[in-house]
């Protein structure tokens, strides 16, 4: 009797006999998830599951999937046409593939890959159609690399995130076959400096692309973190372009088109364009090296004391060549650890051992990559391109205020 | 019979043996990923699309009219259809109305000084564009619906709505590449390279 009563009060199979105990787990690991969803998620099932002693129960057994801990929540901050990756609770620079940014201009297609094929055609002496089994048969490459949002800049306000900041850059190593494998069975014209891509959603998205980058590095990718690509990244196979803006790595990809000039599509024009002075500037391809602080951030607090600065740093033009931080506001840099491999193309990680005094100031973060650029301020980007400078290719150094009692503040500028 | 049986089945597995034999024998970083000595010209993957399934794909249109279809259509045919089919999104008359926020981009600006906001009448630097992304993107929630005729008659539409185009002019393929466009002045490629300059 007193046992039952033991038992109802609290799911702790201790106390039971070890036949009661083999019958009551998958009970015991069942009931109280339904009772969680039941409370829309108010606290994760491991938190209900949850023995004050985790060495006197045994845990429940292997699974087909696994999923995170639930005392962990990372989520992406979801728009009506985007959703933005949560830096801030990133240890590496590896994005888990389920919090990969997102952003579609006609929602996310369902594409049943035994029936989709790439064409590719145009200036080419031998049009193909590849299905994508057949684009898996040829010889692949892996490569760990950024994609970020062309439109990847918030501000204005103080309590942002870096999610809420630059939210729409994230890395994954990308699996396929490398554009210029598929070039040699399709046979180039010469005359094509261009090729079109397209997408197989309902925007039928398309970008015009310069043949050089079909030569140099762009992939026909569909694997995503050593498994196929998620639906929001564009399955089943996507452009990569490694450093180009994120709308030109065209998700699910289904045609290509060699061209002697460019189509000026939509998004090549009145998009992903953008003012400088008098002028607009279009075929910006390249994403400008770009770093940011992701701890201490809004809205984490800190104590005095050691404090290790961490954030990520990249640049679509190669490596990074060295990151800098500021704890003065500005007035002085010293250079950052970098986290080895440092790629080309990539978010690489960087740590800055600091000694704060409790005293308010502000932190900075700024990049130097292998061209010799150094990113820029926000007045730096305003005096080249003038002020009515749109949200395109926006890459200022972003700072953070600490306060006397250790809250940390996004500065807007 | 049964000893030559064997040796046919086995002479290609010696082959096949010899092959990875000599792959095995490389060291680690001897054969690069763009290494393609070894490649055959073409590896026979895929098939030949027939011109009736390129044709079904091939929707691009360039500035200089490549892809525009055979068909025509007016401003006048053009607003009928927009009243039906776009202004709930983009607006009665494609304008944005103060204090209302438009689903879709307003369309129509009366001049190129009036930056603000974008729309195809001070934005756009090509006409050619429009006719694309309306017959492979729009409606919204009905995209690739549209006739030919219907989409030569909308792209006329919102041009003449923008002072481009005269009301009673016809849109087809010889017509449409040779509108010009007031914001084309205005675009430059890009013109940054790395290195220390910040543009």
């Amino acid at each position: 009797m007193e046992r039952e009563e033991e038992s109802q009060r609290k799911p702790t199979p201790a106390k039971m006999s070890r036949r009661a105990l083999l019958g009551s787990v998958v009970a015991a690991a069942v009931l109280p998830v339904n009772k969680v969803r039941a409370k829309d998620n108010a606290r994760p099932s491991s938190i209900q599951n949850s023995v004050d002693d985790p060495t006197k129960t045994p845990g429940p057994g292997p699974s087909p999937v696994g999923k995170r801990s639930g005392f962990e929540q990372p989520m992406r901050k979801p728009s009506d046409i985007s959703s933005r990756t949560p830096l801030q609770d990133m240890y590496g620079t590896i994005t888990p593939s389920d919090l990969h940014y997102e952003r579609h201009h006609a929602g996310v297609p369902v594409i049943d890959p035994t029936k989709h094929e790439l064409l590719i055609h145009g200036l080419v002496k031998k049009p193909m159609k590849f299905t994508v089994d057949e684009l898996k048969r040829f010889p692949a490459v892996s490569r760990i690399c950024f994609i970020e949002c062309a439109g990847n800049f918030r501000g204005g306000r103080e309590d942002l995130t870096p999610q809420d900041v630059l939210g729409l850059t994230s890395q994954s190593e990308w699996t396929g076959v490398l554009l210029s494998t598929i070039l040699r069975e399709v046979d180039v014209d010469p005359r094509a400096k261009w090729f079109l891509a397209e997408g197989s959603d309902a925007a039928v998205m398309t970008r015009t692309i310069p043949i050089a980058k079909a030569w140099d590095d762009a992939i026909i990718a569909y694997a995503q973190n050593g498994e196929a690509i998620r639906p929001e990244q564009g399955y089943p196979v996507r452009l990569l372009l490694p450093g180009f803006e994120g709308n030109m790595n065209i998700k699910w990809l289904r045609r290509i088109e060699f061209s002697e000039e460019p189509y000026m599509t939509r998004e090549e024009t009145s998009k992903y364009t953008y003012p400088v002075k008098d002028k607009i500037r279009m075929f910006s391809f390249e994403m400008d090296a770009r770093s940011i602080i992701t701890y201490p951030s809004y809205p984490q607090k800190v104590n005095k004391g050691w404090i290790e600065i961490r954030g990520i740093a990249w640049s679509g033009r190669g490596k990074v060549d060295k990151v800098e931080v500021s704890t003065d506001g500005g007035k002085s840099w010293e250079p950052a650890n970098l986290q080895e491999p440092v790629l080309s193309k990539a978010h690489i990680y960087f740590r800055y051992l600091w000694n704060w005094d409790g005293i308010p100031t502000e932190i900075l973060s700024r990049v130097t990559d292998e061209t010799g650029y150094i990113q820029p301020t926000l007045a730096q980007l305003i005096e080249a391109r003038g002020t009515n400078i749109g949200g395109y290719h926006m890459n200022p150094i972003t700072a953070w205020k600490i306060k006397s009692d250790g809250s940390v503040f996004f500065k807007p500028e | 019979m049964r000893a030559k049986t064997l040796i046919v089945i086995a002479f290609p597995i010696i082959i096949s043996l010899t092959g990875l034999k000599t792959i095995n024998d490389m060291k680690p970083g001897e054969l690069p990923l763009n290494d393609t000595t070894k490649w055959p010209a073409t590896f026979g993957f895929g098939r030949v699309p027939t011109q009736a399934e390129i044709s079904a794909w091939d929707i691009a249109v360039r500035p200089d009219g490549k892809g525009l279809p055979p068909g025509q259509g007016d401003a006048k045919l053009g607003k009928a259809l927009y009243t039906s089919k776009c202004a709930v999104c983009h607006g009665v008359d494609g304008r944005e109305t103060t204090g209302v926020k438009l689903l879709g981009t307003p369309l129509v600006s009366d001049t190129l000084a009036s930056s603000r906001p974008k729309t195809v009448g001070n934005y756009w630097p090509y006409a050619t564009t429009l006719y694309d992304y309306i017959r492979r993107a729009m409606p919204y929630n009905q995209p690739g619906t549209l006739t030919n005729d219907e989409v030569y008659s909308l792209t006329a539409y919102i041009l003449a709505a923008n002072k481009i185009l005269k009301e009673a002019t016809v849109l087809n393929s010889k017509s449409l590449p040779r509108v010009v466009m007031p914001a084309k002045k205005l675009f430059i490629m890009d013109d940054r390279k790395g290195g220390p300059e910040i543009k």
